[in-house]
This record gives structure tokens, C-alpha cells and sequence, in this order.
């Protein structure tokens, strides 16, 4: 089926129409010999049969509903409030296109603008744009705005080792073809001197994470100020749920905030559609990229909301636009808008503390069993390094197969030298029943 | 009618949605590391449904009715896509959950893969990236890549054609490329002479619309791409126009060496207000080693059965987002794709042009159609500004919001402001797709023959435009000029 309404009667009277005898006709400048070729694909199907195919294929997967999941490192198990799917389904926001003519999307507009206003909020810092695709793509953004800040004169980017290894890589994919000199991503930071020693005159920007990838919360204050004092921008790699009760990086001076949003209201979803967060100081508006949305009057002096500073943007600027993003990720910045609206000041900080006080709990107890050693080096929000006893995989293997539970991530898989490293995350959705049977079975799978 | 903003409807102190209490001791936090305060809206849930209901309702949809933007092809989007892509096995997996445990989604992502690479004509294909305009910047990162890789490194200069997309030259500009504009011929292609003259062994490759904005098919296709094969450059596609040629033409049998697909276009998932889209790649044999990853691939059988892993091409360009694109937009695609078949995409494109040509025919009377001695493709561009009664384009689109429309793409392609051999003043891109019925198209005709009368006989009506939208023409100078972005300043605590 091709969704396509027309009766034989009506092809016929378009055709008389047209003044031409059949549709073929209309693709004559289609070269002739490679015109209408045999697709080696199935013919078209039932509604009924193509529900079955994909449900099929869905129940080949275990999801986070159907076991216990200490999986996180960038993708996390929330809670999604019911609320948050019947808004975004509303067929007046889910098959909008982008609001280019205001009159008629005021809704789409006023909901970015309330989106904006609260990720405003959270990081601390003075505009928001309208979302980038997810965090890794937030980062490079940003790593292209400081070089455009200091306009080319400036080629270096330290990027710390602690910012999750795939936002790194995909720095690396955006900015192959600028000439730039990424250092820091190779090794493996200890402490933030190191990191801190590779900020020179040549620095453009300076990206951390906070929590850092193993869920550290290190001293972001001493390398933004480092950072100022060589003149380099300093941009802070967030999760939005820990800003429910830490001190946002606005705080600390920081000059550019993203972070990955799905923790806000949006489902695992084998990884998208997610949703880019990005924040910055005011100055740096007209450098920066992606949708922007703005508050003004119409004719009558009612208030109303517009797409603002296009000239920033490809459609207007082209081959000199800030960036060439079109679309982004709109209707996850509603979802998110959604979330934090029901969830409230005192809802998300709740959130926020569920985390922290269960993961460490389970830190206490799985320290406690011989074999493993929980990282302390730094305080921690929802995440934690375990030294374990045996190959972290071999320990997945075990716990899935004989325990129903979803492990956590093997950081030997991004950092060698951290060798049987298990990266555990904790989120409200994971009981003091789930923590105790993960303790169990870390014991029983320990030789 | 306008609706308070959700911070104004809050009382201090009210509660939304309620979280359990702790089940384990709690733990001190560092006092130096918590926040004094967070300015969110403290509103009930009855509160956040009724807002963003009513906040719903200012919205024009294609659930609403006909939404003729071009080169946005805003066709009706399947309700049973919504419903795939929730599944529990599909919307609460991990993407670093053991691939064991996800076989289901690996199975999904290959053959969707296969069906793309099939439908283009291309040897390899990648999900990753994210939208159109990512799948662009990732082609022409292959494409660079490709001439690096054969130490060719002279290779600096993307031939754009002026009736491009913008997004074509600044994905160019990101690659680190520099773009050199072609300029049209006659009868809207690619101007061969120009093309001929800017070919030389400093070219990366071009980037090809076809259909392109005006809805032309380009007549000298297969000699441009040989020209440009020749020169030792590549061709990119821009996919934002499939819609035209599903089943009609296979990209990749024609010699494109990259294509991106818009599956938020073509392939029927909704656009959400401005994304979340998906712009897989397809590319010819000679690109596949290049493709951003990771891609699934089969990786080993067990019993009989495939079993399915990601991979990363040998030569990747790397990976364009974290994870494997926008999995659960490319659920959608998907069951659409099933649902159409070989036979129905076929038929999509049949109706989209056959709709396209239809309306223009019923337009042609009372509207100038640039070109318009060519059948149209997917979509066709009228002339809006009428100089002579003092009616520009955009009094023609918001006037067609009074009778219940979105208007179509308007000024695009640039014509006049952005090039020299563009014949067109004020565009009016119009693609109805292949969703309306013949009466929905008469009834949009009777719209537009009724605003030409308008134009002529009662223009202060439209100089007006809109009369009944929930706000009227907007500000768009202040707006830039007083930079209202946020509803809440900073308090000065927080900032430091």
C-alpha cells in the first residue's frame, strides 16, 4: 500500500488535465535506458503483515523493561512520565515542519522558547539554541564556534580524556578538514594538572566533562579559569539530570554548555533520536549555531515567536553560515520541555538525588565484596568505575545469562589500560531489591 | 489568542509529577557542589497536559491538511510508524546493550540498509547521520576522503549549481572545501559551458539536485556526471527530492557516487517541528570503505540463522554522532518501506509528479510559471511577487493561511537575489506529494485562482495578511534586534 487516494477516474481526468495520455509520459527526461528498473524488493504489504513483520523484529530484543539494566556511559534508563509521549504525539506538533511561517506555529515556537528558557536555567548560562542532533554533535558544534570566536587565529582544542570517548571520535569526523591540533583525548587523564598543562596561546577551546565519562565530578573550576587566563573558551560537557542539584557550569564561569538531553523524557531508543543541548554567554550568539527562537509583538502588539538571527544560518548565509544544520531535533526539545515542566524545580533536583543516593549505595555494597574495588578518587554522581576480578565482559556474559541483569559498560573497550573496569550506573528506576540481586550476582560471577 | 507561558502558570510550592521516596540510606553530598537554586516552573501535570494542548492547537499540520511546502515533501505520515517505533523491544533498548541481546534491531538496521542501497542503486550505505544536512557534510567528507586516500590532495574546489539548497555550500565550507557556484541554462539544468570550464584537477566533485529546486528534471544528467567522471571528480547527490523518482531512477545506475536520503522526506516520518530527521548515505563501490560507521553487517551464522554485529568500514571518515543514527526515525522508514513495497514506491513517485503537474496546470492560467513550457517533477515554482500591483510572494503565503493552508517554500530557489541566470522573482515552491486526492488539490487550486483575483481587485486584503491566525504578521526586525531568548534572566548567583 502507498498511501496514495486516487481512483482510476481521477489519474484519467488529471491526465486529460495535464493534456498527456499516461503517467509515463511525465518522466521523459528520465534517460530511457535506466527508466522504471526492477527493484529486487517485495511487492507491498497489509497493514496486518507489516505490524507482524516489525513486531517480530522488536521481540528479538530484551529491553530495559523486561530485566534489571546498570547500563549508562552517555545513554540512561529514566523515568519517562506518561505525560511526555501523549504531548509529543499530538499530530499538531509530531507532523509540523520547521516553523518558517510563524502565523501558524506559534505552538512549535512558544515551546522552544519555553525549552531554551529552562535549559537557560539548568546550565547556567544566558541563550539556548533550539537542540543539535545529540551530544557528541553539541560538542563539535562547539569546537567549531571557539574557532570561529577567535576567528582562525587559534587552532588548538584540548579535549580532555574524561569526555565520553564517542563524542571525542565524532570531534575528530567533524573537524578533519579544518586543520586543527586536538590534544589531550589520547591519554588517559589522572589529574587535571595534565590537562591544564596542554592550555597554550594557541587554544581555542578547552572541552571537559562534568561528570566526567567514569562519573567523576572533578574541579572544572580550576581548568576554566585556565583556560581564561590564556584566553581560550572553556566548555563543559553536562548531564542534565546531575544539574538537578549540582552547581551548573554557568557558575563556574564556563563559556559553553552541551550536553546530551535524553535523560529529559526521552526513551533509550538504541540510541535516537536523542537531543544536542547547547548554552552560551549572550556575546557569543551570533557565533553560534542551529535555530534560534525570539520573543516580539505582531501588528497588534500581541505578543508572538519567531526563527531569529537567520543570517547566521545556511538558507540565508550559505557557503558562510555558522554551520550547515537545518534540521535538528525539535519535537525531543519539546519532549524535554515537557519533562522538566512536569517533573518542576523539586521533581528533577528529587530525580537528581534518587541517582546520587542509590548509586551510592550500590558503591558501598559492591566494595564490600572481595575481588572488586569501587574508584573513590573523585566524589561521584550517578556513575562509578569497579576494578572487577575477572574480564568485564566474561562478567556481562554471566550476569545476562544467569541473572537477568544488564551489566554496566567495559571501559577497556575505550581505555586499555583500565584493565577488568566496569562503569556501573545507577538511576531511580534501580530498587534497593535490583542493587542488592546486582551484589549477589557480582559475587557468585566473581571467580 | 495567546497562551501564557508554562513559568507563568505555576504557583511556588506546586508539584508535578511525584517521585518515590529513597529505599536506601542516604548519602551526604559536598555542600560546595550543590545548586542554592533552580528557576523551573512549578505547575501540576493537569497544568503541563492543558499548556501544551492548548499551545497544540496554534500549530498548522499535515494531520490538519495540505501542507504544499517544497522540497519538504510534507506527505501524510502513517500512524502505524508511531506505534512500530514504540515498541517496548525497539523504544527501551540500549545501544550498548550486548549485541546478543538486540538481534532484533541489528536485523532491522541491515535490511534497512539493504532496501536504501537497493532503491539508490548504491553499493553501501550508512544510517548514522542524523538529517539531510548531515548526510551532505558526510558525503562530502567522503569525497575528500577519497582523493586523500589517492594522495591526491590538489582537490580543494565543490561545483554547487545556484539553485541549490543552502545547506549544499555550507556543508562544502565545513568539509574545509571551497565552493565555485554554476550557473543555469535556459531551461533551468546545470549550464553545460560553465561546467565544462570550471572542470579541472583541482575539482573534488559536484553536488547535484534531481530533480532540482524548481522541479525540473536535468536534462543533461548523464552528461554531467560524465563530464564531471572524467575531470576525475565525484557526484553527489542531494536526496531532499527523491520523492520524484522512487522506482523511476536509480541514482547510483547513472553514476552518482553519493546520495543522502531524507527519511524524514521520502520515506514518511514525521518532521516533529524541525526534526528529529535521519540522512542515511548511499555510495558507489569505490566509496563504501570510506562510509561513517559503525554499519551492520552479517557477522556470523549460528544454526542457520544470521547473526548481525556493527561494524567499521575500513577507511571510515569516522563516526558523524554518537551511536548508529536516529534509530528509532529509521523504525518508521522502515515500515513504511515493508508496507510500500517494490510496487508502492513506485506508485509514490507516479502520484507525487502526476499531482505536481496537475496543479500546475490548473494554476497556469492565472499564475506565471517559470519554465512552465517543461512538465514538473514532485514540484513546480509559480512567480508570488507581482510588481506591477505592488504583491510580493510573501502576501501571496500569508494570504493562503486564511483559507486554511500552509503556504509553499517561499523565496527559494533566490532567483534574481542569488544569481544571474535564475529567471525567477519571488518563488512560490509547491509540492503537494502524493498524499492528496484530486479534490484536495481543486480545492487548494480554488484558493490560489481565488487570491489572483484578490491581487488584483482587493490588494490591501493581502498587504493585511493573515486575518485569522492566532497572531498576525509578526515582527521579525525586533525580534533580532531586542533578542528576547529566554523568559528568565539570570539571577546573579548563578552566573558567578
Amino acid at each position: 500500500m502507498s498511501y496514495t487516494p486516487h481512483t482510476e477516474q481521477d489519474i484519467q481526468e488529471m491526465l486529460a488535465a495535464i493534456g498527456i495520455d499516461t503517467v509515463e509520459e511525465l518522466f521523459h527526461d528520465v534517460p530511457a535506458d535506466k527508466r522504471f528498473p526492477n527493484l529486487d524488493l517485495p511487492q507491498g504489504r497489509a497493514q496486518l503483515d507489516v505490524a507482524r513483520e516489525i513486531t517480530r523484529l522488536s521481540e528479538r530484543n530484551l529491553p530495559a523493561n523486561q530485566k534489571t539494566i546498570f547500563l549508562g556511559a552517555g545513554a540512561y534508563n529514566h523515568y519517562v512520565p506518561s505525560v511526555v509521549g501523549h504531548v509529543i504525539q499530538r499530530g499538531e506538533f509530531l507532523t509540523a515542519y520547521t516553523p518558517y511561517q510563524p502565523e501558524v506555529s506559534q505552538g512549535t515556537l512558544q515551546a522552544i522558547f519555553e525549552y531554551q528558557s529552562m535549559m537557560c536555567a539548568l546550565t547556567g548560562m544566558e541563550v539556548s539554541n533550539a537542540s543539535h542532533y545529540d551530544g557528541a554533535t553539541s560538542l563539535a558544534e562547539a569546537v567549531i564556534m571557539a574557532l570561529n570566536v577567535h576567528r582562525g587565529k587559534r587552532s588548538r582544542t584540548v579535549l580532555c580524556s574524561g569526555v565520553h570517548p564517542e563524542y571525542r571520535q565524532v570531534v575528530h569526523t567533524y573537524t578533519q578538514g579544518m586543520g586543527l591540533e586536538i590534544v589531550g583525548d589520547t591519554a588517559c587523564y589522572v589529574d587535571v594538572d595534565k590537562l591544564i598543562a596542554l592550555i597554550d596561546d594557541n587554544t581555542a577551546l578547552v572541552a571537559i566533562q562534568y561528570p566526567d565519562f567514569f562519573g567523576q565530578l572533578v574541579d572544572i573550576q580550576r581548568v576554566i579559569d585556565a583556560a581564561h587566563e590564556k584566553g581560550a573558551l572553556a566548555c563543559i560537557v553536562v548531564d542534565p539530570i546531575a544539574l538537578g542539584m549540582l552547581k551548573p557550569p554557568g557558575h563556574y564561569s564556563a563559556d559553553i554548555v552541551v550536553g546530551e538531553g535524553q535523560g529529559l523524557g526521552l526513551s533509550l531508543n538504541f540510541g535516537g533520536p536523542y537531543l544536542g543541548i547547547f548554552t552560551t554567554r549572550e556575546e557569543y550568539v551570533r557565533k553560534m549555531a542551529g535555530r534560534l527562537v525570539g520573543e516580539t509583538v505582531d501588528v497588534d502588539g500581541k505578543r508572538g515567536y519567531v526563527l531569529t538571527l537567520a543570517t547566521r544560518e545556511q538558507h540565508i548565509r550559505r557557503e558562510r553560515a555558522t554551520s550547515n544544520i537545518c534540521t535538528n531535533q525539535g519535537l525531543m526539545a519539546l519532549a524535554a520541555a515537557v519533562y522538566v515542566s512536569a517533573m518542576g524545580k523539586h521533581g528533577l533536583r528529587q530525580v537528581a538525588e534518587l541517582c546520587y543516593h542509590k548509586a551510592h549505595y550500590a558503591a558501598d555494597q559492591i566494595d564490600q565484596i572481595p575481588g572488586y574495588r569501587v574508584n573513590r578518587d573523585y566524589p561521584f554522581f550517578k556513575e562509578f568505575a569497579v576494578e572487577c576480578p575477572r574480564p568485564v565482559d566474561e562478567i556481562n556474559r554471566d550476569l545476562l545469562g544467569k541473572h537477568n541483569i544488564i551489566g554496566g559498560y567495559n571501559l577497556e573497550r575505550d581505555y586499555p589500560e583500565r584493565v577488568n573496569q566496569m562503569l556501573i550506573a545507577v538511576t531511580e528506576m534501580n530498587t534497593r531489591e535490583e542493587i542488592d540481586r546486582l551484589v549477589a550476582a557480582l559475587t557468585e560471577v566473581a571467580a | 489568542m495567546t497562551e501564557p507561558l508554562i513559568y507563568d502558570l505555576g504557583m511556588s510550592g506546586r508539584r508535578g509529577i511525584r517521585m518515590p521516596d529513597p529505599d536506601v540510606p542516604e548519602t551526604g553530598i559536598p555542600a560546595a557542589l550543590i545548586r542554592d537554586d533552580l528557576d523551573l516552573p512549578e505547575v501540576s501535570e493537569v497544568d503541563v497536559v492543558r499548556h501544551y494542548l492548548r499551545l497544540s492547537h496554534l500549530n498548522y499540520s499535515i494531520d490538519q491538511g495540505m501542507y504544499p511546502l517544497g522540497s519538504c515533501t510534507m506527505k501524510y505520515n502513517p500512524k502505524i510508524n508511531e506505534d512500530m517505533a514504540a515498541l517496548p523491544g525497539f523504544a527501551g533498548i540500549h545501544p550498548y546493550q550486548d549485541p546478543t541481546s538486540v538481534q532484533g534491531a541489528l536485523e532491522l538496521l541491515y535490511e534497512a540498509q539493504r532496501w536504501l542501497k537497493e532503491i539508490g542503486g548504491f553499493a553501501g550505505v550508512s544510517l548514522q547521520p542524523a538529517a539531510g544536512a548531515h548526510g551532505e557534510f558526510t558525503g562530502i567528507l567522503m569525497m575528500r576522503a577519497y582523493h586523500h586516500a589517492r594522495g591526491d590532495l590538489k582537490r580543494t574546489k565543490v561545483l554547487i549549481p545556484d539553485s541549490a539548497h543552502g545547506t549544499n555550500p555550507a556543508s562544502t565550507t565545513m568539509s574545509g572545501l571551497s565552493v565555485v557556484v554554476l550557473p543555469s541554462d535556459q531551461r533551468g539544468n546545470i549550464d553545460l559551458e560553465a561546467l565544462k570550464q570550471a572542470l579541472d584537477d583541482t575539482v573534488v566533485g559536484i553536488m547535484i539536485t534531481n530533480p532540482n529546486t524548481l522541479g525540473l528534471f536535468e536534462e543533461h544528467l548523464v552528461e554531467v556526471v560524465t563530464l564531471v567522471h572524467e575531470a576525475g571528480g565525484l557526484v553527489y547527490g542531494d536526496g531532499a527530492n527523491f520523492n520524484a523518482i522512487l522506482g523511476v531512477l536509480r541514482p547510483g545506475d547513472v553514476g552518482f557516487d553519493v546520495m543522502h536520503y531524507n527519511l524524514h522526506k521520502t520515506f514518511s516520518t514525521p518532521h516533529g517541528g524541525g526534526g528529529p530527521g535521519s540522512g542515511p548515505v548511499g555510495v558507489s563501490e569505490r566509496l563504501v570503505p570510506f562510509l561513517p560507521g559503525p554499519i551492520v553487517d552479517i557477522t556470523s551464522e549460528r544454526d542457520g540463522v544470521p547473526v548481525y554485529g556493527l561494524v567499521m568500514p575500513e577507511k571510515t571518515i569516522g563516526r558523524m554522532k554518537a551511536f548508529y543514527g536516529n534509530f528509532g526515525v529509521i523504525v518508521r522508514a522502515y515500515t513504511y518501506m515493508l508496507a510500500n513495497g517494490a510496487d508502492g514506491l513506485r506508485k509514490v513517485s507516479e502520484m507525487a509528479v502526476l499531482n505536481a503537474n496537475y496543479l500546475m496546470a490548473r494554476l497556469r492560467d492565472a499564475w506565471e510559471i517559470p519554465y512552465g513550457e517543461r512538465s514538473c517533477m514532485h514540484e513546480f515554482v509559480a512567480e508570488g511577487d507581482l510588481l506591477d500591483l505592488h504583491i510580493m510572494a510573501l502576501d501571496i503565503s500569508k494570504r493562503l493561511m486564511d483559507y486554511g493552508y500552509h503556504p509553499p517554500t517561499n523565496y527559494f530557489p533566490l532567483g534574481k537575489a542569488n544569481s544571474t541566470t535564475l529567471n525567477v522573482h519571488g518563488a512560490l515552491m509547491i509540492e503537494p506529494t502524493e498524499t492528496e486526492s484530486k479534490q484536495s488539490l481543486d480545492a487548494f487550486a480554488e484558493a490560489m485562482l481565488a487570491i489572483a483575483r484578490e491581487a488584483r481587485e482587493e490588494p490591501d486584503l493581502l498587504h493585511a495578511a493573515p486575518h485569522h491566525t492566532p497572531v498576525g504578521r509578526l515582527d521579525e526586525v525586533l525580534a533580532a534586534k531586542q533578542l528576547v531568548l529566554c523568559c528568565r534572566p539570570l539571577e546573579k548567583s548563578e552566573t558567578g
